[in-house]
Order: structure tokens, then C-alpha cells, then sequence
């Protein structure tokens, strides 16, 4: 092994799917013990990453090392060291819960006594224990998708893939899968994972790739790729639609909207500014309130690709 | 534990996972079974009035005599039928999210088919009881001696080895179960344009040069020869060589397809 500090490294990675160049150059690294997320639009290539990562596709060029091990040469060893949830649910819609999870366990090699173990401790841990014996079939959305993560942690991988793990979840079991992937990094795993929701990355992630046409345009922490946008906004709520029109006249940079009563100002985030700003405003009541807006990944993933992203951020 | 040894024991998981599948869903169990025994049923009693006196040196209205000459026949068609549940289980797993999951696991690849191989056997040894115990419910007669029997169904086991790694390997290359479903059927059928249900000298010459050459035509000969108690030395060589070409294609053809599908 050469790094042990690494989980993932990957450099000049390819692939192309006839004269289609799907990963178009990809170099990243991730820490152990944290949590990458790889952010992109449909069509990205965030799939064909995760697939070329854990062994599944041969990249046309390039190196990728995963825990330590070449992902071409060493695919054995790579698959010891991880686990995957793929973007589409992966549970044996036959068997039950319960059955999934054995049958990983059975898979994984692990010794009968403690098999029995494990799986109980995940149908606890993913709220699966009154389903445990129905036919993973009958499940809804969420729990299969829970299945799908507890089946990927039963032998105890010390770095997981998740592909897309929230899309198509409701905002509650969303929530959920937060807490839980949350959970796996205070236990020290690394995670990889691949999302479209701009705010997934920005909650879970210690890094973020932006991932567009198959390179990465931009890479750091999510305080970082928002610094890359200057300037954010404030925005201030009006009584009435006279008083939206004064204010305007009286800020020469405001943008009013009669309809909504609000008036927006372009804003750098500095406590200078807004003083100023507060100090040309007649506190007579008709600024009923007021927000400071720091720029979003949104406007970073806009001001980066020059197409905003498909889906919008779940809330 | 060694290479083999994981072998040994992902392929028995995987196998578990596939009787546990054909328990949860008997129905295409059943359809499998009932396939070559609705055939049986209908020759027998549809056609086996005529059909028999046309055999040669047989008496008028030879039903018992028709019998004992389709039984090879239906025998070959059980095979072929429950050749179509692995193609379509295959293909089933090959569409479903799990093959992928199974590939990112440190496990013996061969056992994912393997496990299927195996259940599909086992599935056929049921389904060739049940079409043996109706046959003689009907009133198959057989002269065979016990070691024409043991050898009788050593064959069977080598065919259905074939034919399942045949068709895993039709499984692999369908894209959805549906169509893996229908290739299948050509087998079920094949009997038909072999010695199956009329000797192949009744047949017309450019069709009867296909099903005298054709590779079920020997081996339901054997089936025949064995059951009557007379092997010929030859058919059941004929019988094990085509066995083997099948088995060993179909289970090349698999693994090579299991490698490169969806790893594109
Ligand atoms: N097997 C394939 N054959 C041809 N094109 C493919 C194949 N798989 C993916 N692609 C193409 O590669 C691009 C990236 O796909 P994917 O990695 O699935 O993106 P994402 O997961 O970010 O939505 C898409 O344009 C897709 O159409
Ligand atoms: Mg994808």
C-alpha cells in the first residue's frame, strides 16, 4: 500500500463511450475519514465514476488507487475494502429483509454467531426490525433504500460508495439517510458519495467536485466554491408597493419587486456595507424585515458552468 | 480458507438464495413442469391412438407403445423447460441492480451462475421425478437393468448440466427476462423436429437430414436405448460428446459474457 492517509486517489482518469468522452480527465484525492461528494447534474458522469472506483468498469486511461489498492490490477482487494449502493435500489425484491442482510453476511464471509449479530444490530440501527420478515418487495421507497445501505455495511467496509443515495427519497427519509451516513463518518468511514442536490453536498461534505461534462470544474470545501461566487445579497421585505418604489428611488442598486414587496441589494458580505446600507434606511416601519443572503451553491454551480442545475435543491 | 474453498461455499449461498426464490414463487416451478407434462398427456391420449399404430411393427391402436416411444421425447422437453426458468432468472438478476452489488464483493465471480446452475438442477431432478411417475401412472414399461438405469440418469444430470449452462449463458446475453424467455423455447420444441414423437424415417428428406443430425436426436436414442433396456454403444457416446459440446460452450459463453456484460 502506498498512502494510507488516502481512501480514494485518482488521476487523469478516462472513459468514453464510443467518440462520447464521459470522464474527461479526473484527477481527486480523499482524505480517510471523510466524506467526498461529487456534485453534477444528470448525465455528469457521477455513475461512471463511482462504477470505474469500485471495479465495476475498466477506465480507458488514467490511475485510480482505492485503500490503497489499483482498481484495475487489485480489483480483489479493492472490493474487500468497500462497500457500494448503487444509484438504483440493489435488495433481492424475494427474499426479506432479514434474508438480504443474511445473505450478505453469507457473502461477506463472516462467521455464523456473528452474522446473526450484525444483522440484527442493522434491522435495529435502519428501523427495518417490523419489516425484517417481509419480502423486501413490499417495501416503500425509503426502506428499500435503507436495506440497500444496511446490505452495503454488513460486512463492515471501512469505505463506502453511494451513488445519488437520496434521489427520489421524500424529505423526511432524506433527513434520515443524512443521520445515518452521518453516523458512519463519526465512526471514521470514508464515504464517496455522487448527488444533484446542491444542499446534500453542502450538509454532509467535507469536499465537494463539481462535476460538469465529465470534468471537474471546480473542487474544495463548500465555504470555498462559495468564496468563488463574490458577493451575495440582501434582500428586504417592504410594507407596501408606494414604499417599495421610494426605496428604490433613494438606492440607486436596488432591484424592487412590487409584487413580492421586496427590494433587493447586491451585497459583499461585509459589516461595513451594511451599516451603510441601514443608515440610509428611514426607521419608520417600512422595512418590515430584512435578510442577508450568502451566495449558495446554486449561484456557484451557475457562475461555474454557465447552465444552472437541473433539479432543484429538495428543502 | 483457499480460493476453492470460497468457491465451495459462495456458490452453496448463492444456491440457498435461488431454492429460496423457486420457494417463494412455486408458480413457475409448476408452469415448468406442467409444460412437458401437458405434451405427455396430450400425445398419449390426443395422438397416441393413431400415432402409435403408425410406428413400425406395431399393432392397431398401440397407446402403450406410443408411450414408451415419446418418453425420451418428453424427457429432452423437461429439460429444455426448466432451462427457461434459469434463462429468465439470470436475466433477472443480470437487470436488477444486484448483479452489480455481487460484483463489488469479494466473492468467488463463478458463483453467481454457478448458484444458478445448481438450483436449476435440482429443479430438474424434481421435474423429471414427477414426469417418470406419470409416465408409469400411464403405463411406461421399461426392460432397463439397474445400471442402465444409473446410467440413464448420469445422462440426464449431463444433459441438464449442459443445458443450464446453455442457457445461463441465453440469460447473460438477453437484455430483459422477457426475451430470455423465448429463446429457450426453440428447446422445448427441438424434440419435435428430432426422434422425439415419429421416428425420423417417416420424415420428409430435407427435414429428416436435419433432425438425424441434429444433437437431441441422439441423445433421445439413448434415452430410448436405455429404457428399453438395448443401449446402442454409439448413441450414447453421440449422446455424451453432444452433452459435453454443449455444456462446454454454453458454460464459456457465460463466464466470458458474465465478465464483459454491463462492464462496458
Ligand atoms: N453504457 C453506456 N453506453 C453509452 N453511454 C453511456 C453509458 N453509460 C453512461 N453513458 C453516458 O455517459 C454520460 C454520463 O452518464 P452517468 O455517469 O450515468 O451520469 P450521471 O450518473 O452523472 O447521471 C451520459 O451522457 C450517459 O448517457
Ligand atoms: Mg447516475
Amino acid at each position: 500500500m502506498t498512502t494510507r492517509t488516502s481512501a480514494i486517489e485518482v488521476a487523469g482518469l478516462r472513459k468514453s463511450y464510443g467518440d462520447h468522452e464521459v470522464i474527461a480527465g479526473v484527477d481527486l484525492t480523499v482524505p480517510e475519514g471523510t466524506v467526498y461528494a461529487l456534485l453534477g447534474p444528470n448525465g455528469a458522469g457521477k455513475t461512471t465514476a463511482v462504477r470505474i472506483l469500485s471495479t465495476l468498469l475498466p477506465a480507458d486511461a488514467g490511475e485510480a488507487r482505492v485503500a490503497g489498492y489499483d482498481v484495475r490490477r487489485e480489483a480483489d482487494q479493492v472490493r474487500a475494502s468497500i462497500g457500494v449502493t448503487g444509484q438504483f435500489s440493489a435488495v433481492d425484491e424475494l427474499l426479506t429483509g432479514r434474508e438480504n442482510l443474511r445473505l450478505m453476511a453469507d457473502l461477506g464471509h463472516l462467521h455464523r454467531r456473528r452474522a446473526t449479530t450484525v444483522v440484527e444490530r442493522l434491522l435495529e440501527r435502519f428501523d427495518l426490525v417490523d419489516a425484517a420478515d417481509r419480502r423486501a418487495a413490499t417495501y416503500s421507497g425509503g426502506m428499500k433504500r435503507r436495506l440497500d445501505l444496511a446490505m452495503t455495511l454488513v460486512a463492515g467496509p471501512r469505505l463506502i460508495f453511494l451513488d445519488e443515495p437520496t434521489t427520489g427519497l421524500d424529505p423526511r427519509s432524506r433527513r434520515e439517510l443524512w443521520g445515518i451516513v452521518r453516523e458512519l463518518v463519526a465512526d471514521g468511514v470514508t464515504v464517496f458519495l455522487t448527488t444533484q442536490y446542491l444542499e446534500e453536498a453542502d450538509q454532509l461534505a467535507d469536499r465537494i467536485g463539481v462535476l460538469d461534462g465529465g470534468r471537474l470544474v471546480a473542487e474544495g470545501t463548500a465555504a470555498e466554491l462559495k468564496r468563488l461566487v463574490p458577493g451575495g445579497h440582501i434582500e428586504l421585505q417592504v410594507a407596501d408597493s408606494e414604499r417599495v418604489a421610494e426605496l428604490a428611488r433613494q438606492l440607486p442598486e436596488a432591484i424592487p419587486n412590487a409584487e413580492a414587496l421586496t427590494v433587493t441589494l447586491p451585497h459583499d458580505g461585509s459589516l461595513t456595507a451594511l451599516r451603510r446600507l441601514l443608515d440610509g434606511i428611514d426607521d419608520d416601519g417600512a422595512v418590515t424585515g430584512l435578510a442577508v443572503h450568502t451566495p449558495d451553491l446554486d449561484d456557484v454551480f451557475l457562475a461555474l458552468t454557465g447552465h444552472p442545475t437541473t433539479d432543484e435543491v429538495p428543502s | 480458507m483457499s480460493t476453492t474453498t470460497y468457491a465451495v461455499r459462495d456458490s452453496a449461498t448463492m444456491l440457498r438464495r435461488n431454492l429460496k426464490h423457486m420457494a417463494r414463487y412455486p408458480s413457475q416451478t409448476l408452469m415448468l413442469i406442467g409444460l412437458p407434462l401437458l405434451f405427455l398427456l396430450l400425445f398419449v391420449y390426443v395422438f397416441g391412438g393413431t400415432m402409435g399404430a403408425g410406428l413400425p411393427g406395431a399393432p392397431a391402436e398401440d397407446r402403450g407403445g406410443y408411450l414408451t416411444f415419446i418418453t425420451p421425447g418428453i424427457l429432452m422437453m423437461t429439460v429444455a423447460s426448466v432451462s427457461i426458468g434459469t434463462a429468465v432468472s439470470v436475466a433477472t438478476d443480470m437487470t436488477n441492480g444486484i448483479i452489480d452489488r455481487f460484483r463489488t464483493m469479494a466473492i468467488a465471480k463463478v458463483s453467481v451462475l454457478t448458484g444458478h446452475v445448481l438450483g436449476a438442477m435440482i429443479q430438474t431432478a424434481l421435474a423429471l421425478a414427477v414426469v417418470f411417475g406419470v409416465a408409469f401412472l400411464l403405463g411406461l414399461e421399461t426392460a432397463a437393468s439397474a445400471t442402465q438405469w444409473l446410467s440413464l440418469v448420469g445422462l440426464l444430470a449431463l444433459l441438464s448440466f449442459a443445458m443450464t449452462w446453455f442457457t445461463v449463458g441465453l440469460g447473460l446475453a438477453s437484455p430483459n427476462p422477457e426475451t430470455a424467455s423465448n429463446w429457450p423455447m426453440i428447446f422445448v420444441l427441438l424434440p419435435f423436429a428430432g426422434s422425439g414423437f415419429v421416428p425420423v424415417e417417416s420424415m420428409p428428406t430435407g427435414l429428416r437430414w436435419f433432425a438425424e443430425h441434429q444433437p437431441f436426436t441422439p441423445i433421445m436414442d439413448a434415452f430410448r436405448g436405455l429404457l428399453a433396456g438395448s443401449p446402442g454403444g454409439s448413441e450414447v457416446l453421440w449422446a455424451i460428446g453432444w452433452c459435453v459440446v454443449i455444456g462446454l460452450v454454453g458454460y464459456l459463453w457465460s463466464r466470458r459474457l458474465y465478465r464483459t456484460r454491463a462492464a462496458n
